[in-house]
C-alpha cells in the first residue's frame, strides 16, 4: 500500500475502533446524559472514519470504498493505535482512553487543518470543533471522578494508570508519517506530545490527580501488532458480513 | 428510490433548469430530524448551478447525511430533474453561521433555540447563554450537551421551568 493510503487508514481505523468501543456502551452508561454523549461521540469517530477510509481507498485505487475496508478485513491488516482497542472496562477506564485520546486528536487535527493536502486538510477541519468538543467532556468527567469520592477517585486513578502505557504510541513516528509530512499530508506527531502533556497536566492537577508514572511506551499497533482485544472488537463489528459476505439492505 | 430512468418513460426530456427552480425545489426539502427547516435553511446546500447542486454534511457522524441526500435527489426525481447531480463538499467546514436568518425563526418557533450568529468560532470556549424559545428568558441551564441528535443540546428554562433542545454552537 502507498504511503499516503497507509496514512489516510492509520487515521481511519483509530476513529473507527474508538468509535466501536464507545458503542459499547449505548444503553449501558451510568446515566442519561453520559449515554447520550458517548453515542454521540461515536457517531462522530464513525464519522470521521468513513471519510479517512474512503480517502485511504481512492488513494490505494484498487476498488476498495470504506465499507470494504472496515468489514473486510483482518485483524492484523488494522493499523490503529493500542490505546483506542483497549477494552471499556469501568467507566473511568472509559473516560481515561477518551481523554488521552481526545486531547491528542484534537491536537492533530489543529494541525492537519492546514497542511496542503486539500484532502486532508478538508477532513481534519470538518473534525477539529467535533474532537474540542469530545476532549472538552472527557476532562471534565475526568475532573468530576477525580475531585469526587473515595471510590470514584481510585478508580479513575485505576483507569488513567491502565492507559498511560498506550500513549507513547499516539506520538511515535515513522516512515509512513514522514512520508506524509513530505507529501504535505501529515504532521508532526512527537512535536505534539509536549502541548499534550501540558493539556492533560492542566485537567488532571485540577482533578487534584498525578500524572501517572512514567511508562515505557507499548507499541505495534500502526504495524499490524494487536493486543488480544481487538480481534474479539472485530469479530462483532463484522459480524454481518462474515455471516452474509456482500450483504446490502 | 426513483432511478434516473424512470422520469423519462412518459414524460419530458432532460431539461436544464433554472437555478431559482432549483432552488425552490431545495427549499421544499425538508430536514429529517427536524422537519420544521429545509436544506436551504440550514445552509446544508452549499451552491446550485443547472446542472448540479452541491451540498455540505454538518456533524461529521450525522446519521441523516444520507438521509438528506437521498430527499434532495427524490424531490429532484420527482420534478423530473434526474440528470441534476448532487455532490458533497467538506470544504470549507459547514457552521451554524450558515443557518439563515429565516432558519432561526423557525427553530425557535418550533421550540429548539437557535444558535447565536457569529458564535460558531468562540462557542467551544466560551459558551453563550441560550434563550428559551418558549417565554425568551436568558436565565436558562444547560442539562446536558448532547441531546436527541447531534447538533442539539438539551437546556432547561429556569423562568418558565421548561426543557428545550438547543441548537449547538458549531
Ligand atoms: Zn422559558
Amino acid at each position: 500500500m502507498h504511503a499516503l493510503a497507509t496514512h489516510a487508514l492509520r487515521l481511519g481505523d483509530d476513529a473507527l475502533i474508538l468509535g466501536q468501543r464507545l458503542s459499547e456502551w449505548c444503553g449501558h452508561a451510568p446515566a442519561l446524559e453520559i449515554d447520550l454523549s458517548l453515542a454521540n461521540i461515536a457517531l462522530d469517530c464513525v464519522g470521521q472514519a468513513t471519510h479517512f477510509l474512503a480517502l485511504a481507498g481512492a488513494l490505494e485505487g484498487q476498488g476498495r470504498d470504506a465499507d470494504r475496508l472496515a468489514f473486510h478485513r483482518d485483524v492484523m491488516d488494522f493499523t490503529n493505535c493500542l490505546l483506542v482497542e483497549q477494552p471499556n472496562g469501568d467507566f473511568a477506564q472509559t473516560i481515561a482512553r477518551q481523554f488521552f485520546f481526545a486531547h491528542y486528536q484534537h491536537l492533530l487535527f489543529e494541525r492537519m487543518q492546514a497542511v496542503q493536502d486539500e484532502r486532508f486538510a478538508a477532513i481534519a477541519a470538518k473534525a477539529v470543533k467535533e474532537t474540542a468538543y469530545h476532549a472538552k467532556l472527557a476532562g471534565e468527567w475526568v475532573i468530576r471522578l477525580g475531585d469526587g469520592t473515595e471510590e470514584s477517585r481510585a478508580r479513575m486513578e485505576r483507569g488513567l494508570d491502565w492507559m498511560w502505557r498506550f500513549t507513547g504510541e499516539l506520538f511515535a513516528m515513522d516512515e509512513i508519517d514522514s512520508a506524509a509530512i513530505d507529501a504535505g499530508a501529515g504532521v508532526d506527531k512527537a512535536a505534539l506530545h509536549p502541548l499534550w502533556d501540558a493539556r492533560i497536566g492542566a485537567v488532571l492537577a485540577e482533578a487534584g490527580l498525578a500524572p501517572p508514572a512514567p511508562h515505557r511506551p507499548v507499541l505495534g499497533g500502526r504495524i499490524g501488532r494487536h493486543s488480544e482485544h481487538l480481534g474479539h472488537l472485530i469479530s462483532d463489528m463484522q459480524f454481518l458480513q462474515r455471516a452474509y459476505p456482500g450483504a446490502t439492505w | 428510490m426513483v432511478s434516473a430512468q424512470t422520469w423519462t418513460a412518459g414524460a419530458s426530456p432532460a431539461r436544464a433548469p433554472a437555478v431559482q427552480e432549483l432552488r425552490a425545489i431545495l427549499a421544499g426539502v425538508p430536514d429529517p430530524e427536524i422537519p420544521a427547516v429545509s436544506v436551504i435553511d440550514l445552509g446544508i446546500v452549499r451552491a446550485i448551478e443547472a446542472q448540479r447542486v452541491v451540498i455540505t454534511p454538518t456533524y461529521t457522524g450525522c446519521p441523516a447525511t444520507l438521509a438528506i441526500e437521498q430527499s434532495i435527489r427524490a424531490a429532484l426525481d420527482s420534478a423530473g430533474l434526474a440528470d441534476v447531480a448532487i455532490e458533497t463538499a467538506l470544504s470549507p467546514p459547514w457552521s451554524t453561521d450558515w443557518i439563515s436568518d429565516e432558519g432561526r425563526e423557525k427553530l425557535r418557533a418550533y421550540g429548539i433555540a437557535p444558535p447565536p450568529k457569529g458564535a460558531a468560532a468562540a462557542s467551544l470556549k466560551n459558551e453563550t447563554q441560550a434563550e428559551c424559545p418558549r417565554c425568551g428568558s436568558q436565565n436558562t441551564e444547560e442539562i446536558s450537551r448532547f441531546g436527541s441528535t447531534p447538533c442539539k443540546a438539551l437546556w432547561r428554562c429556569l423562568a418558565c421551568a421548561e426543557p428545550f433542545d438547543r441548537f449547538k454552537c458549531h
